[in-house]
C-alpha cells in the first residue's frame, strides 16, 4: 500500500490541509513527520507543502533547503520516487537545487491569493498522468513571491525535456499576459527535474480538491494527488 | 526624560492613587506604580466602561463563556466549540501602520490561543479618513500589507473585513481584528490559576523595551509627541508565533496546560494578575528567570513590557518534562519564571530582593472611573437638516455612488489575504454577505461585520442598533441563524461629557437589539482616546459588531450575485425616508445630517427568522440584504457579482413610506432584503412574509439584456452593467496602484 509523507517544517502553513486531503479524499496512508524526525527515506513519495518556512527569512524557501530532511528527499528523487512541493515547497525545492530556476517577488509587489487556470503542457509526468494535454485545471494561488524565473536560453532545455509541465492560461487555454498572476517567465507555474519525478508549483492543488471549496464546483486540483498515488501504486507493483 | 523616569509618575488620577495607597497602607514603591500604571489603565481596566457594559445580555443556550476571559466561547455542537473575538490596534497603527495592524492581529490570535483553541479565521474591520488624502492612503496600504503578511504568514485565512472611509478618521485610523477559533469542548483551557504549588511558565519571544507603557499609550489621546513614542509599538514576529500556536496546541491536545493568559497589554503585570485573581489564589515570580532581549532592564520595564508574542502557561508540576519535549520540539525558547501561591499575594523578586508585592486582586481590579454625560448639542441640530433636491440624472448618480469608496469593490484588499488557508472557506470575500467556514461537525459557520460610524455620529442609539442589526442581517442573507455577537466600542476622550454620552447610547442600543433578538454579546473591547490633540478632533462613534451565525443544514450556500435571467425580484423589508448617514447624503450631497434609519425592534426576530427559513428551504437563487447605497446599490451589485444578469424593477411596487424617487433608490432602510426567486415560488414566498406580517413583496425581474433599468410611473433610467461594473470594480485599485511619492 502506498505511504506518502507531508514533511513538516517551522511555518508550514498548508500541511494540515494536505494531510487532510490525502488521507480523507486521495484516501492514502500518509503520515505528517517534523522536518528533524525525516531521518530515513521509508516512503514512496514526499510532498514539501506551503507555507512560510522559517518565516520566509533570508528567501522564501533558503533556510529550509539546509535542513537534514532534504538529504532524504534528495535520496528519495534519486531513487526515482515522485516528490512535489506546493507553493513554499516548490520554493523550498528550487533552493534545494532539485528543480532549477528562481521563484522571485510576484511583479505587482503583492500578495495574490486568487483562483487561477493552469494549463497542462505535459500530461506524462507522475503528476499530470491522469490529465488530458492542454486540459485546464483551476486552482487558487496565494503567495508573494511565485514569479518563476530562469534564464531564457535554459528555458528552451527546459522546453525540450518536457519539464515545464503547467503554465497559466485564460479560460481558453491561452498563455496570455492577463491570464499570468504573477509575471513568471512564459507563464510558467509548475516544473519538473529531467527525469520528471520531482515536481514544483506554486498554485494549491490541495484547495482545489474538493468541489465544495470550489467557486466553480470542480476539483481538478485532486487529480495531481490522484496521478502521484497511481504512478506510486504501479511502482510498487513493478518491484513486486 | 527617560522611561524609567517616567513610569515614577503614574499616569492615574489623584482618586486613584489615593485610593492606592488607602488599600496598600503604604505608598506603592516604583515598580508598583508602574504595574497599577499598567493595569489600572483604560485598556486593561475598562474602568471607564465597566458599569455601563454590565446591562449587556450576555448568555445564551449555546454561551459556554462570555465576557471576563480572552474570548467568547459557544457550542456548536459534537463537543466542538467556537472561540470569538475582536480587538483593536488603534493608537499603534496611527503611528506605524504597518507593525500596529500586524500586532493587532497577533494579539487577537493569542487571545483565541488562550483558551486551547485553534484560530481559523480573521476578519478586518478598518477604518480610514478619505482615499484622497495621502496620509490616509500611506495608512491604509500599509494595515492592509501588515494584516496580509501577519496573517498569511501565520497560516489563518481572513474571510472577510468591512472598510469605512470618512474624515473624522484622518489622524486616527480605527484598524479592528475579529479572530474565530475552534477547538475541542474538553481541551478548553481558562485563563485561571486556581492550584497552588502549579508552575508558571513564560514561553515565546523575549522580553525587550518594546510596547513599553503600550496600554497606558493607547489610553490617552494622540498628540504631536505620539510619533515618537514608536517604543510603545511592539514588534510583530509571525513566523514566532506560528510556532508557538503549534506548540501550545500540541501541550493543550495532550492535557499538559492547566491555565494559560497571552501577554497583551499591560505585559507580565496584567496576565499574571488576572490569572491569579480569578483563581484566587497568588504568584510569586522572579524577574531574574524572564528571558531578556536587552541588558539593564529595570523591574518596572520588564513587568510592563508588551514584547510579542509571548504566551503564559500554568501547568501541574508533573507535566513538566512533557512542556519542555514539546517546546523544544519546536525550538520555542521558554522559563520557569515562578509558582502559583496560595496566599493571594502577588510577589515579584529580583536579585533576591521583592520589588512588588500587593494582592493579585487589588492589582487586577481597578477602581472605577465615574463619567459625566451630556447630549451634544450638535445632534438636534443635524437631525433638522433639510433634504437636498433629488439630482437630475440619476443613473450618473448611482455610478458615482458605485464609485464611492465606501462602496466600490474591496477586492483590492482581499486579493492580498489568503483566504483559502486551512480548507475550510466555502464561502469567500465578495461573494455573499458573510463567510462560510466548514465545520468538522458537518455544520458551516457564518462570519460576519456591522458598523456605520456615520449613522453612530447622528444618533448614537439608532447607529447603534442598526450596526447589530447591520450584522445579523448579513448572517440571515446567507441563511445562517444567530449564535452570539462581539462590540467593539471606539469613542474619544471619555472625559469630554459629550463623548460619554454617545458612549452610553451606544451600549443602550446595542442591549435594546439584542435584547429584542434574543443573541447574547460574548465578549468585546472598548477603546476610548481616539481623538488627535493637534486638531482637537475625536472620530465618529464607532461601535464594530462581529456576529457568528450556523447552518445546521446541508444546503446549497446562498451567494449575492443574480444567478439567472427570467428569476423573480422580491423586496422584503420597507424603506422609510431615512436619509441621515446615507452614502447618498454624504457622497453626493456633501450633507451630514437628517433622521437615521430605525430598525422595527418589535418584528425584527421575526423577519430574521422567515428570511433564514426561506433561504434553507432553496426558495431563492440569491439573496443581499440592503445596506450602504441603499437599494439602488444593492440591486447593482447582484448583477455586477453575477457578471452577466441584469435586471429591471418598478420602484412603484417599494412598499414603505419613501415617497421621492431618490429615498426609494438610496434610503438606507435597515433589515430590508433582496431575494432572486424561481417565477413559480415567487407567489409562495411572498405569502410566507406577509403571514409573518412582514411587508414583501415582487418589485421586477431579472434580464439577460446587461442593463440596469430602474423605473417608476414618472420616469425611468438605466445603466450598462459593464459600465458599472468597471466603475465599482476599478475604484479603489486605481487610487491605491498609482505609485506614491
Amino acid at each position: 500500500m502506498p505511504q506518502v509523507a507531508v514533511v513538516q517544517y517551522p511555518g508550514s502553513n498548508c500541511d494540515l490541509d494536505a494531510l487532510e486531503v490525502l488521507q480523507k479524499i486521495v484516501r492514502v496512508k500518509t503520515d505528517l513527520v517534523w522536518h528533524k524526525q525525516l531521518t530515513h527515506d521509508n516512503y514512496d513519495g514526499y510532498i514539501l507543502p506551503g507555507g512560510f518556512s522559517y518565516g520566509d527569512y533570508l528567501r522564501a524557501g533558503a533556510i529550509a533547503a539546509h535542513s537534514p530532511s532534504l538529504k532524504i528527499v534528495r535520496e528519495a528523487a534519486e531513487a526515482g520516487k515522485p516528490v512535489l512541493g506546493i507553493c513554499n515547497g516548490f520554493q523550498i525545492l528550487v533552493e534545494a537545487n532539485l528543480l532549477p530556476g528562481a521563484v522571485l517577488r510576484n511583479a505587482n509587489l503583492r500578495f495574490i491569493c486568487k483562483w487561477i487556470n493552469l494549463r497542462v503542457d505535459n500530461n506524462k509526468t507522475p503528476f499530470t498522468r491522469k490529465m488530458k494535454m492542454g486540459q485546464l485545471l483551476r486552482v487558487p494561488i496565494a503567495h508573494n513571491e511565485g514569479r518563476y524565473y530562469l534564464e531564457p536560453e535554459q528555458i528552451q532545455t527546459l522546453e525540450k525535456n518536457g519539464q515545464v509541465v503547467l503554465r497559466y492560461a485564460d479560460n481558453k487555454g491561452d498563455t496570455t499576459m492577463d491570464a499570468n498572476p504573477n509575471g513568471s517567465l512564459e507563464n510558467i507555474a509548475g516544473i519538473c527535474n529531467p527525469d520528471h519525478n520531482v515536481m514544483g508549483l506554486m498554485p494549491h492543488p490541495e484547495r482545489a480538491s474538493q468541489s465544495e471549496l470550489s467557486p466553480y464546483n470542480n476539483a481538478e486540483g485532486r487529480l495531481i494527488f490522484d496521478s502521484m498515488i497511481e504512478t506510486i501504486r504501479e511502482r510498487n507493483e513493478g518491484r513486486r | 526624560m527617560t522611561v524609567l523616569e517616567e513610569i515614577q509618575k503614574p499616569n492615574l488620577t489623584r482618586e486613584e492613587m489615593e485610593y492606592a495607597v488607602r488599600k496598600l497602607g503604604r505608598q506603592p514603591g516604583s515598580v508598583e506604580w508602574a504595574m497599577l500604571e499598567a493595569e489600572w489603565s483604560e485598556h486593561c481596566s475598562y474602568k471607564s466602561s465597566r458599569q455601563v457594559l454590565k446591562q449587556l445580555p450576555t448568555k445564551g443556550p449555546r454561551v459556554l463563556v462570555g465576557p471576563g476571559y480572552d474570548a467568547g466561547v459557544v457550542d456548536v455542537g459534537e463537543g466542538w466549540v467556537v472561540t470569538f473575538h475582536i480587538e483593536s490596534h488603534n493608537h499603534p497603527s496611527a503611528i506605524d501602520p504597518y507593525g500596529g495592524a500586524a500586532t493587532g492581529v497577533g494579539g487577537v490570535v493569542r487571545d483565541i490561543l488562550s483558551l486551547g483553541t485553534r484560530p481559523i479565521a480573521l476578519l478586518d474591520p478598518l477604518r480610514f479618513g478619505k482615499l484622497d488624502s495621502p496620509h490616509s492612503r500611506w495608512l491604509f496600504e500599509n494595515v492592509v500589507r501588515g494584516i496580509g503578511d501577519y496573517g498569511n504568514c501565520i497560516g489563518v485565512p481572513t474571510v472577510g473585513g468591512e472598510v469605512e472611509f470618512d474624515e473624522s478618521f484622518e489622524r486616527n485610523c480605527l484598524v479592528d481584528v475579529v479572530c474565530v477559533g475552534l477547538g475541542k469542548k474538553k481541551d478548553l483551557v481558562m485563563a485561571d490559576a486556581d492550584t497552588p504549588g502549579d508552575l508558571v511558565y513564560l514561553v515565546g519571544g523575549s522580553t525587550g523595551r518594546d510596547g513599553i507603557r503600550g496600554a497606558s499609550f493607547a489610553s490617552r489621546v494622540l498628540t504631536e509627541k505620539s510619533d515618537t513614542e514608536r517604543s510603545a509599538v511592539q514588534v510583530p514576529d509571525p513566523f514566532a508565533k506560528k510556532l508557538i500556536i503549534e506548540a501550545v496546541l500540541e501541550a493543550v491536545n495532550s492535557g499538559l496546560v492547566r491555565g494559560m493568559k497571552d501577554l497583551g497589554g499591560g505585559g507580565i503585570t496584567c496576565a499574571l494578575s488576572e490569572m491569579a485573581a480569578k483563581g484566587g489564589t497568588g504568584m510569586r515570580i522572579e524577574l531574574d528567570k524572564v528571558r531578556k532581549r536587552e541588558p539593564d532592564m529595570h523591574a518596572a520595564e520588564i513587568m510592563i513590557s508588551e514584547s510579542q508574542e509571548r504566551m503564559a502557561l500554568v501547568i501541574n508540576p508533573k507535566m513538566e518534562d512533557r512542556l519542555i519535549q514539546t517546546l523544544e520540539k519546536y525550538e520555542i525558547p521558554y522559563s520557569r519564571i515562578g509558582t502559583v501561591t496560595n496566599d493571594g499575594q502577588l510577589t515579584i523578586t529580583m536579585g533576591g530582593d521583592i520589588v512588588a508585592s500587593a494582592p493579585s486582586r487589588f492589582v487586577a481590579e481597578a477602581p472605577l472611573a465615574h463619567h459625566s454625560s451630556r447630549k451634544p448639542v450638535y445632534i438636534d441640530k443635524l437631525e433638522k437638516t433639510n433634504h437636498p433636491d433629488a439630482p437630475k440624472d440619476l443613473g450618473r448618480t448611482l455610478l458615482r455612488l458605485l464609485a464611492s469608496s465606501n462602496i466600490a469593490s474591496k477586492e483590492w484588499i482581499y486579493r492580498q489575504y489568503d483566504h483559502e488557508v486551512g480548507i475550510r472557506t466555502l464561502v469567500k470575500p465578495g461573494d455573499a454577505d458573510s463567510a462560510h467556514l466548514r465545520l468538522p461537525n458537518g455544520k458551516r459557520l457564518a462570519i460576519t461585520i456591522g458598523g456605520n460610524s456615520k449613522r453612530c455620529y447622528l444618533d448614537p442609539y439608532w447607529g447603534s442598533v442598526g450596526a447589530v442589526s447591520e450584522a445579523l442581517c448579513n448572517l440571515a442573507a446567507t441563511g445562517a441563524q444567530p449564535l452570539a455577537v462581539v462590540d467593539h466600542l471606539q469613542f474619544g476622550n471619555p472625559n469630554n461629557p459629550e463623548v460619554y454620552w454617545t458612549f452610553k447610547e451606544t451600549v443602550r442600543g446595542i442591549t435594546d437589539y439584542l435584547t429584542a433578538v434574543k443573541v447574547a454579546c460574548v465578549g468585546g473591547k472598548v477603546s476610548f482616546y481616539n481623538e488627535d490633540a493637534e486638531t482637537g478632533t475625536a472620530i465618529k462613534p464607532s461601535p464594530v459588531i462581529s456576529a457568528i451565525g450556523l447552518v445546521e443544514k446541508q444546503t446549497r450556500p446562498i451567494r449575492e450575485g443574480f444567478t439567472e435571467k427570467d428569476s423573480d425580484i422580491v423586496i422584503v423589508g420597507e424603506t422609510d425616508p431615512e436619509m441621515g448617514g446615507s452614502e447618498y447624503y454624504e457622497h453626493i450631497h456633501r450633507v451630514v445630517g437628517g433622521i437615521v434609519p430605525r430598525v422595527r425592534l418589535k418584528t425584527e426576530k421575526k423577519l430574521l427568522a422567515a428570511i433564514v427559513r426561506t433561504l434553507r428551504s432553496n426558495l431563492a437563487l440569491s439573496a443581499h440584504d440592503c445596506s450602504k447605497g441603499g437599494l439602488a446599490v444593492t440591486l447593482s451589485e447582484m448583477a455586477i457579482k453575477s457578471g452577466r444578469v441584469g435586471f429591471k424593477v418598478d420602484l412603484d411596487k417599494l412598499p414603505g413610506k419613501a415617497g421621492r424617487i431618490d429615498e426609494k433608490l438610496f434610503s438606507e432602510s435597515p433589515s430590508r432584503f433582496i431575494l432572486e426567486t424561481e417565477r413559480r415560488q415567487t407567489n409562495r414566498v411572498i405569502r410566507s412574509f406577509r403571514r409573518a406580517g412582514i411587508l414583501a413583496g415582487k418589485l421586477g425581474e431579472t434580464t439577460d439584456d446587461q442593463h440596469l433599468s430602474f423605473g417608476d410611473r414618472m420616469q425611468t433610467f438605466r445603466l450598462d452593467l459593464s459600465e458599472a461594473s468597471d466603475i465599482w470594480g476599478r475604484t479603489i485599485s486605481e487610487i491605491m496602484e498609482v505609485p506614491s511619492q
